[in-house]
């Protein structure tokens, strides 16, 4: 079998025992592959160590066993591309949302000159929204507008992989929904690849591919994988009057509320970690 | 803080400075000198009050304002080693300030983001930090004078060493606590070293860099008049020193003055530089 474009190899995350306290698996036998151009969502409970797989995938945790390979080579440390959406935007505050911006062309482009960059700056805060609010700095302006600056730095390295931890977490139920639809137009144009970590249903379904469920940790791992067979283009407005979409959205909440517990503590005989079982819930309907 | 009305509190500012004042003269005319049978050849040689035996009267506050204009009119003469003007002075102690200062800044703000980045720099320079930040500046007067062997570059050499240790432990301090998020993102931006340090960690820990550059030369001040009471010579600490031994109270009393003035003033000019790299999170 071909590699897929990001591959997860059997990765896990251990912490050595301490005075008093036994050595901890957070999560392990993690492997999962993302093909060029898809879109998968990762969902499971807290503490199952979400973001830190998210963060070995960033190349920004370092601390794990196994192996992530990205177009054929194993990564080490971050990279350009990958980019990243930080749940808590993370913009550098003494800067305008332009300046965070170029800061991240600068970063691709280190040989563009002023009037360039600038360029480039504007074609992003047109096309996240940010039109009139690009000398503003990120204290003057609203979470789901910070939160936009932080998708537009990350595009503006032209990555080949976008990674975002639980972006909208932060939001209001209505911005959240607008941001959806962006981003979810934004990696259909681009073709990007992309990994999203989240707490939200529905948020999975409208954006992604398939759908990964992790157990409860400690020990969290891989249970299931849900393709989501829904036809796209999929907007915030239809995907809930789609034919299988509330099987699909059942199945997962089932997950949550007790298999991802259940399954914590055994695993049935024939799961394979290195061949999660797909199941496609919307298809039986 | 309520908001404060401005020509209210200005006003009261002023009534206060009026009572203090009226006090001043009351009490500083009261108090007369003594007068007893003197010998005029006596009294020609080592002066009238001297001769009288008494004290010589506390200065009104019309013979201060009278002296702090003569001073003001004419600040730059010079007239011998011993008689030169007050802004002379100043400009002696303020180029020590700034130079030993700038040495100080130099050599901290370096040191502290090595420290700050470094666990291990930190784990080796804390004992000599934690051993020499406690020492009175004015104690290392006598080796420096011992080592360096002019008293003009020992002034310097303790204004250096007293103002390098909150501009050393704030940078250090800043450059430790920059948020991991901002970090993670110039990682994620492949940002080298020095981009890092220049465009993410040096704007970050900005305003408590800043906020130790604004102690130290508050200390700065404070040392360089002790100093030069005792290495003499020159510069506004030199100047009341030997206003004391001329026993002229309302020079030594503009001085205070000015003092006052120019370290409000350099505080000052350290607080707008401190608000214009400072950020809203």
């Amino acid at each position: 079998m071909r590699r897929p474009f990001v591959s997860v190899e059997g990765i896990a995350r251990r912490f050595p025992a301490t005075r008093g306290a036994p050595p901890q698996t957070v999560f392990e036998d993690v492997w999962f592959g993302i093909q060029e151009g898809e879109f998968v969502c990762l969902i499971g409970h807290s503490g199952c160590g979400k973001t830190t797989i998210l963060n070995i995938l960033a190349g920004l945790d370092r601390d794990y066993e196994g192996a992530v390979v990205v177009g054929g080579r194993e990564i080490d440390g971050p990279s350009l591309d990958r980019a990243v959406i930080f749940q808590s935007h993370a913009l550098l505050p003494w800067l305008t949302a332009e300046a965070n911006i170029a800061f991240a062309i600068r970063s691709r482009h280190p040989g563009w000159g002023r009037a360039r960059v600038a360029e480039a700056c504007r074609s992003w805060i047109d096309l996240v929204g940010l039109t009139g609010a690009a000398s503003k700095r990120p204290a003057q302006l609203s979470g789901g507008m910070k939160q936009r600056v932080g998708i537009a730095r990350a595009l503006a390295v032209e990555p080949k992989i976008l990674l975002m931890d639980e972006p909208f977490s932060a939001l209001d139920a209505l911005t959240r929904g607008t941001l959806q639809e962006e981003v979810n137009r934004i990696v259909a144009e681009t073709k990007l690849t992309a990994f999203m970590i989240t707490h939200d249903v529905d948020e999975a379904i409208l954006l992604a591919d398939r759908i990964l469920l992790m157990t409860n940790g400690p020990q969290a791992k891989i249970a299931e994988v849900v393709v989501n067979t829904l036809p796209r283009p999929r907007t915030r407005h239809d995907v809930h009057h789609l034919p299988g979409y509330y099987d699909l959205r059942n199945h997962i909440i089932d997950f949550l509320v007790d298999r991802s517990r259940r399954l914590a503590r055994t695993m049935p005989p024939e799961w394979n970690p290195r061949r999660v079982p797909e199941v496609r819930p919307a298809l039986a309907a | 803080m309520r908001a404060t009305r401005p020509f209210a509190s200005l006003a009261l500012s002023a009534l206060i400075l009026t009572v203090l004042v009226a006090f001043w003269q009351i009490a500083s005319s009261s108090g007369a000198s003594q007068t007893g049978p003197v010998d005029a050849e006596y009294a020609a040689l080592v002066g009238a009050a001297a001769a009288a035996g008494g004290q010589s009267p506390f200065p009104s506050p019309a013979e201060v304002g009278t002296r702090m204009l003569e001073h003001l009119a004419d600040p730059f003469y010079v007239r011998g080693t011993n008689d030169q003007g007050i802004g002379i002075q100043l400009a002696y102690s303020l180029g020590r300030v700034l130079a030993g200062y700038a040495l100080a800044a130099l050599l901290a703000i370096p040191l502290g983001f090595a420290i700050g980045m470094s666990p291990l720099m930190y784990g080796a320079l804390n004992p000599f930090i934690q051993v020499l930040r406690p020492i009175s500046p004015l104690a290392w007067m006598p080796l420096a004078l011992y080592t360096i062997r002019d008293s003009g570059a020992s002034s310097i050499f303790v204004i250096f060493i007293c103002s390098i240790w909150p501009m050393l432990l704030n940078t250090a301090f800043g450059v430790a606590s920059v948020r991991r998020e901002w970090l993670n993102v110039a990682r994620t931006l492949e940002c080298g070293r020095l981009r890092t340090a220049l465009h993410v960690i040096l704007p970050a820990a900005a305003p408590t860099i800043m906020t130790g550059m604004r102690i130290s030369i508050g200390i700065a001040w404070l040392v360089i008049v002790a100093a030069e009471m005792l290495v003499g010579g020159t510069g506004i600490g030199y100047f009341v020193w030997n206003q004391w031994n001329n026993l002229s109270l309302a020079d030594i009393i503009t001085a205070i003055l000015v003092i006052g003035i120019v370290g409000m003033t350099l505080d000052q000019a350290l607080a707008v530089a401190t608000r214009a790299v400072a950020y809203q999170d």
